[in-house]
């Protein structure tokens, strides 16, 4: 038993509500979230301090031992991707502080930015299906009111299409639960996977692991990406870079969670499967990312890419493939919230997204060009800088199992993406300036201490890597052997 | 605008109201062994209410009311949370609970349980959101 485990969820939950209460106090509501923020990424640190020298913490809810009550798990992959998330929301936070607007502030934003920080925390720590699953739906609220806030005509119109494809997905999930339970008689993750290796994995079995792929896809934006282009250019920069940080994350996470531990005996199917919908990913989302002339598309297409590359580490199902999966994951949540911030504050200052209205702009803005430029290279894994060491031990992983054609893809689409990004950053930072800093539709004053604090992180991910590896190896290990896993949360129970 | 001539609705709403918020109550308590418990205490209290608004207008329902719905919403789920925090201040798991039995006068013998402090967090939870949801639509034009 180990309180801490709740922690990252009741902290972001009480004091979110708290402000709800206190409603007009906007001071009040950014003093604490960015205290809020700063609280949980120390109790996952302290976590994984845990983890890393007495193994996987559990919690049993309310004393109701598993697998009859909901566990609460954090392992070493959990707890990394906990304080990534909090190091990330904590940026996007004191970004939105200069760029949200005090209409948005006065309708709650801060509460329910903590609310979302609230789901995917509890997404990250849940060790059981149903209870994912709510988790889930936490996160996904949050998010409809945070896609929607502000009421612009654009907003309402994307919202409407993120809001049905997530209830249709949502509704999927509890089927799938359904199923899951009907064949296996449990929902506990650490039960069924122990249940799931003694009767081992049969066509039923796979099937239902198909079902969860596709409800996980749709979330994470593998494959079944058609949502998320439209979705995340709606809601103002602030918003949409946490959702491009976080929310497919999230997905991901499941699908990792579900194919290490539980449904891992049919790796040619499964991860096959999962393999080839990771390459149509990335080669769409780059052929998307080529193809448009526009910011916040090329950007949006930047995330498909990037879903693809981490969940081919997974098709891969070595040690190597996930290591750098989960480099990667991490070097993904840092850089796609830096790079959504930098785009929109290009977007603010001329005021168009439409990359042929913009040029010249290192004249009256070099930092930002500069930053633009290493966030450009760090993206498609250049190095030192942090993607490239999961690009490496991914692509390791492909050839080590001999799916050639997919580490091939993943090269060629990392091409693909820093033409892309370096599109952008030719287009709107060389050139003729056409803009002086008096037409300027709005100033860099206040926005530029997250973005500067994210560069220099994807940096220190980079050169630092050596430094993670310990971490990062002992959460590949337990993804790699799920008895650990099982063995902590069931304490010795067996039917 | 013209009156609308609404005596027997009226009538009835102000006998009935008193039944509804009499049932949620006993369902409240009943939840605790028997099927009930703060969310169906808390939709039945909500439909009284509801039935308020339906006889009577918003405004005059408010000046009895003098609260913000939302704001019972987010105390209900604070109250919720809290308790299971509670747990977590005596060493024990996040949402323990506790019972034992008391001599209370009038009642007799009387089960008292930290899982009744939760419920009120979630009846007080239904009963704001379910009206916030209501005063949304009904302001919708």
């Amino acid at each position: 038993m180990n309180n801490l485990v709740i922690m990252p969820i009741i902290v972001p939950l009480i004091i979110g509500l708290v402000m709800v209460i206190f409603r007009q106090r906007i001071l009040f509501h950014k003093i604490f979230s960015v205290l809020t923020l700063i609280a949980t990424g120390v109790i996952s640190g302290v976590l994984m301090y845990q983890v890393k020298y007495d193994g996987i913490q559990t919690l049993q809810l309310g004393g109701w031992e598993a697998p009859f009550g909901v566990s609460m798990v954090a392992d070493m992959f959990s707890g990394l991707l906990l304080l990534t998330t909090s190091i990330v929301g904590l940026f996007c936070l004191i970004f939105a502080f200069g760029s949200i607007g005090e209409d948005r502030e006065r309708h709650y934003f801060y509460p329910l930015f903590l609310f979302l920080i609230t789901g995917v925390n509890g997404s990250f720590l849940t060790g059981d299906v149903f209870n994912l699953f709510v988790c889930f739906e936490v996160m996904l609220i949050s998010s409809y009111a945070l896609i929607t806030l502000g009421g612009e005509k654009k907003q309402l119109r994307e919202s409407i299409k993120y809001v049905l494809i997530n209830l249709l997905a949502s509704f999927l999930f509890l089927v799938a639960v359904a199923y899951l339970y009907s064949v296996t008689g449990t929902i506990n993750m650490a039960h069924l996977a122990e249940r799931v290796s003694e009767v081992g994995q049969s066509g039923i079995i796979t099937a239902v692991a198909m079902m969860f792929l596709f409800v996980f896809s749709l979330k994470a934006a593998l494959f079944l990406f058609f949502w998320l282009p439209g979705s995340y250019s709606a809601p103002p920069t602030a918003v949409a870079a946490i959702f491009a940080a976080l929310l497919t994350k999230v997905g991901i996470y499941a699908i990792f969670r579900f194919f290490t531990l539980i449904f891992h005996h049919q790796p040619e199917v499964t991860h096959l499967i999962i393999g080839i919908m990771a390459a149509i990913s990335m080669l769409f989302g780059a052929i998307g990312a080529i193809a448009f002339n526009d910011i916040k598309k090329i950007l949006t297409y930047n995330v498909i890419v990037g879903v693809g590359f981490i969940l081919a580490g997974l098709a891969t199902y070595t040690s190597e493939g996930l290591t750098g999966s989960i480099y990667y994951l991490i070097h993904d949540m840092v850089i796609k919230a830096v790079i959504f911030l930098i785009g929109g504050v290009i977007i603010a200052l001329v005021g168009t997204s439409k990359l042929n209205d913009i040029s010249g702009l290192i004249k009256t803005h070099p930092y930002l060009g500069w930053m633009f430029f290493v966030v450009a290279l760090s993206i498609s894994g250049i190095p030192p800088l942090s993607g490239f060491i999961g690009k490496v031990y991914i692509t390791e992983g492909t050839f080590e199992v001999g799916y050639y054609w997919l580490g091939a893809i993943g090269l060629i689409t990392s091409l693909m993406v820093l033409f892309s990004v370096m599109k952008i950053f030719m287009n709107s930072f060389w050139g003729e300036t056409i803009l002086s800093e008096d037409m300027e539709k709005s100033s860099t004053k206040g926005v530029m201490f997250p973005i500067v604090a994210l560069v220099v992180l994807t940096i220190g991910l980079g050169i630092g890597a050596e430094g993670l590896y310990d971490y990062v190896n002992i959460a590949v290990e337990s993804l790699m052997n799920p008895s650990s896993y099982i063995e902590a949360v069931l304490l010795g129970y067996s039917d | 605008m013209k009156k609308p001539n609404d005596i027997i609705l009226r009538a009835v709403t102000n006998v009935a109201v008193v039944i509804i918020l009499t049932f949620a109550v006993y369902l409240f308590f009943a939840g605790h062994h028997n099927p009930g418990g703060g969310f169906i205490g808390g939709l039945a209290f909500a439909a009284a209410l509801t039935l308020l608004f339906l006889t009577y207008d918003i405004n005059s329902i408010r000046a009895n009311f003098p609260f913000d719905f939302k704001v019972l919403t987010a105390v209900g789920v604070l109250i919720a949370v809290l308790t299971g925090v509670g747990g977590i201040l005596f060493d024990q798991p996040f949402l323990f609970q506790a019972f034992d039995y008391f001599d209370l006068p009038i009642f007799g013998k009387t089960e008292l349980a930290t899982a009744v402090l939760f419920d009120i967090g979630v009846a007080l939870a239904v009963i704001g959101t379910a009206m916030v949801i209501i005063m949304t639509i009904s302001e919708d034009r």
